[in-house]
């Protein structure tokens, strides 16, 4: 290691102010500090030691927490493409399927990611931030798996640009920048995110007879519409014949359906969430609150009642669609979310609550929790507002008293 | 009776290196100085001695432009052997030469029942004129007391919560009388009450526990609850308008042996701690002591960092440097000038956090010591992570909102935030946790200077 550090030494000064590539300091120091932690000291006044965790270590934990459903979307990503097939096949040849469509996306994802990053840190002379560390895993395993590479390009260009820099970078931005990189490609480019591209069909191979890639909210929205039809009944008589018991309760929670990469598996994103939680990384209370407001919502809809999807059994919205995924990751993501804590319960609860409100009652869109995270994004700031005045009010009064 | 508090929230960090309940004997150092960079609300200290003047102990080194009559005096008697400046002729230290006995300037003595009838006038004027006056500070801002106001309470933290923190046990052992005095004095100068706030898990003193004429109250919970701006927090909060006096028992002391003995008395007893110390224990000199004979062929080895005062809230100070005004610790701790290849993902279990987060281990074992070193940890980044300030800020504050407000430079939004409230110690293990790196303390100062102005 001392190797390593003494070419770093011994290139730093062309870096540094006066040195020939002065321009690239940041993009220098961003490698530096990767494969070293600095030697800074605390200053003369003030704290004179510092706790060890800092961002990187921070971003890390969540892309480890991440690494379950990432496997699990690899493996599933073969399963699904042999199911609709038709064929029989070893694990391995259904993960090295899915690691042939997964990994151009994830290297796609952070290789125009970080150059973005890189070019801005670059312009406008500031450390490249860790943020995207997150980010270009995020979007990645919120993609189906058959994107065009190009559109997961101009989508992270897009989402790292508009949703990110703009707004003064990482800790500034107003809107989650994964799902910014999502919500673009749904308005930009439809065709290819949203329908029947949730399984990996190769061009001109033929499915099995029978085959439909319809996705459980399709068919629960399919459901409603159709007079004494029955959710449920829908759901589990799905795939009959080449797919048996496809869209049972427990295949959608353990996530053995088509879907976004990373994002089919109920259990995988609560062992992230258990990660999470357990490393005090993300936010129990938004994560929580995000399946209770789901979960009241599906409640609620049941007692008022109405057509077929409005009766689907308020534990179904928690594992079908990305609410898993979105609850977990997305909307714990601090800088967009609520910052006060009582905010926090507030915050999840209403991303809950609009998911299932979007999903039964938007026929045209039925995944809620990409849009209802994204609405919540922007009321953030206004719960917190309330918050805070609550807390000045507060003081206000003890003082008078 | 008192109240009892129970705090919950903050961190206690637990170092190695914790003094020896022994007081050891050392020569003296030879020179002291007084540095008046450790006061706030100083605008232009005067010095009123010149380089060779001799002076007794409590004869008068200068005093602050604005409040004349608030005078910093001499710890020791000697010769003035340097006054030191920085840039645009900042005054830094007025350093004195001690004699090896040491004269006291005299003060009028009061016998115990004359106390009674003093006046706050009468007791006032002594108090300035020797200079014990400068350990009141002021709150709101920590500023060195004003003594036209009069304050609504006085409060005295009686413990001491953060890291290797010495014992008060030791450090004021012996001094009830003075410690009465000192509060029969105090309570000339309020209408309300004074409050003596103890920690309901150690042992207390008997300099606290027999007071009479004062509240005492008890804390419970982990480090900031010694900050006596904690205290007042739970205890009687302070709003605009509103003037608090603190004080620390050492200066109580100080106060009761200038009216009992008719002296200006810096004595001290100082803990010299840390896990580059070969035996941390505590030694017995006076106010702005030079550490050097503390320090010097007494540490395990040579890359360190010496600080006045405790880890949290001290000053880095050089190995001849001296000792704070109101500090009784000189923490060592080696110094983190080096590289760590991939420190930012490494595991490791001889690293301390507050957080869980991959690789840190320390929140499975809360009772190990730690030997830390002055590293960063990390690059400073912009706000990202939420939640952590108020986890160990044991009030009903906003951390992170409030430093935005100060950073925004918006002094209502300060003021409804609470800047009042706090001072640098009250909010300095913000500053230790923060993911980012922000120098919370600093930020605070700004703005407590930001709002005195306005």
């Amino acid at each position: 290691m001392k190797f390593l550090r003494n070419q770093l030494d011994h290139v730093k000064h062309n870096f540094e102010k006066g040195g020939k590539w002065e321009k690239f300091f940041f993009a220098y120091e961003a490698f530096d500090t990767f494969l070293f932690t600095p030697n800074t000291t605390a200053g003369t006044k003030g704290v004179q030691v510092r706790d060890a965790v800092d961002l990187k270590r921070l971003m890390m934990t969540v892309i480890i927490a991440m690494v379950p459903c990432l496997l699990f979307g690899i493996y599933n990503v073969g399963h699904q493409h042999f199911l609709a097939l038709g064929q029989q096949a070893a694990w391995d040849a259904k993960v090295w399927v899915g690691l042939v469509q997964v990994v151009p996306i994830i290297i796609v994802s952070y290789a125009t990611g970080l150059g973005v990053e890189f070019i801005f840190a670059t312009i406008r002379r500031h450390p490249v931030n860790e943020g995207f560390l997150v980010t270009g895993m995020l979007i990645p395993l919120v993609m189906p798996p058959d994107i065009p590479l190009w559109q997961v390009a101009v989508a992270t260009i897009f989402a790292v640009i508009i949703g990110k820099e703009a707004f003064g970078g990482t800790g500034m931005n107003v809107l989650n920048v994964a799902l910014t990189a999502r919500a673009f490609l749904y308005f930009a480019y439809p065709l290819q995110i949203s329908g029947e591209v949730w399984t990996y069909i190769p061009e001109g191979a033929g499915v099995v007879s029978g085959y439909s890639g319809a996705t459980p909210l399709a068919i629960a929205a399919q459901a409603g519409t159709t007079q004494g039809a029955d959710a449920v009944a829908a759901l589990n008589s799905f795939g009959t014949g080449w797919a048996d018991n496809l869209y049972s309760f427990s295949n959608m929670f353990f996530g053995f359906i088509p879907g976004s990469l990373g994002e089919t598996s109920t259990l995988m994103c609560l062992i992230g969430a258990v990660i999470l939680i357990a490393t005090g990384v993300g936010s129990w209370k938004i994560i929580v609150s995000v399946f209770a407001g789901a979960y009241a919502m599906g409640l609620f809809m049941n007692l008022v009642g109405g057509n077929a999807f409005v009766m689907l059994p308020a534990h179904y919205h928690l594992v079908m669609g990305g609410l898993a995924f979105g609850a977990v990751f997305m909307a714990t993501d601090p800088v967009t979310a609520a910052q006060t804590e009582r905010g926090k319960w507030i915050y999840g609860f209403l991303i809950g609550l609009f998911t299932v409100l979007i999903r039964v009652f938007n026929p045209a869109y039925p995944e809620g929790i990409m849009l209802a995270i994204l609405l919540m994004n922007v009321f953030a700031p206004l719960i917190d507002y309330f918050v805070v005045s609550a807390n000045k009010k507060r003081r206000l009064q003890r003082a008078t008293v | 009776m008192g109240k009892f508090i129970r705090l919950k929230k903050g961190f206690d960090i637990n170092l190695a290196g914790k003094a020896a309940p022994t007081i050891a004997s050392i020569d003296q150092p030879e020179t002291f100085a007084i540095k008046p960079t450790d006061f706030h609300g100083i605008y232009m200290p005067k010095v009123v001695v010149k380089e060779g003047d001799s002076v007794k102990a409590g004869s008068v080194l200068f005093h602050d432009k604005k409040h004349e009559e608030i005078v910093f005096t001499a710890p020791v008697s000697g010769e003035i052997v340097e006054i030191k400046r920085g840039e645009k002729r900042k005054l830094l230290e007025v350093k004195i030469l001690a004699d090896k006995t040491i004269e006291h300037l005299s003060f009028t003595k009061y016998s115990v029942s004359d106390i009674v009838s003093l006046s706050r006038e009468k007791a006032q004027a002594q108090m300035l004129q020797s200079g014990v006056w400068s350990n009141i500070i002021q709150r709101p801002f920590g500023i060195v007391a004003d003594p036209k106001e009069t304050p609504k309470a006085i409060f005295i933290s009686a413990f001491d919560s953060s890291p290797l923190a010495p014992d008060y046990n030791v450090l004021f052992k012996g001094q009830e009388q003075y410690f009465q005095v000192g509060i029969d004095i105090l309570k000339k100068f309020t209408t309300g009450p004074v409050h003596v706030n103890v920690h309901s898990e150690r042992e207390i003193s008997p300099v606290f526990s027999q007071v009479k004429g004062a509240e005492l109250n008890k804390f419970s919970g982990p480090h900031p609850s010694g900050c006596v701006g904690v205290q007042i927090h739970h205890i009687d909060p302070i709003h605009k308008g509103v003037v608090m006096w603190t004080i620390n028992p050492f200066g109580v002391i100080q106060i009761g042996k200038l009216f009992l003995n008719g002296v200006y008395d810096a004595s001290k007893i100082i803990a010299v701690v840390g896990s580059e110390v070969s035996t941390p224990q505590y030694y017995k000199t006076y106010t702005g002591a030079s550490i050097k004979k503390f320090i010097d062929g007494k540490l395990k080895q040579d890359n360190v960092r010496v600080i006045s005062g405790n880890v949290l809230t001290g000053t880095k100070i050089e190995r001849d440097g001296y000792i704070g005004y109101f500090d009784h610790l000189v923490s060592v701790i080696r110094e983190g000038n080096d590289y760590e290849f991939l420190g930012w993902i490494m595991p490791s279990g001889k690293k301390l956090s507050f957080s869980r987060a991959f690789g840190l281990f320390s929140f499975l074992a809360p009772s190990k010591e730690y030997a830390l070193n002055t590293n960063v940890h990390g690059e400073p980044r912009a706000f990202v992570q939420t939640g952590e300030f108020e986890k160990v800020t044991p009030m009903d504050i906003l951390p992170t909102y409030l430093i935005k407000s100060i950073i925004a430079e918006d002094f209502d939004e300060m003021e409804a935030l609470g800047i009042y409230e706090v001072i640098e110690e009250d909010v300095a293990l913000c500053e230790f946790v923060d993911v980012s790196k922000h120098n919370v303390q600093e930020i605070i100062r700004e703005g407590i200077e930001l709002i005195q102005q306005s």
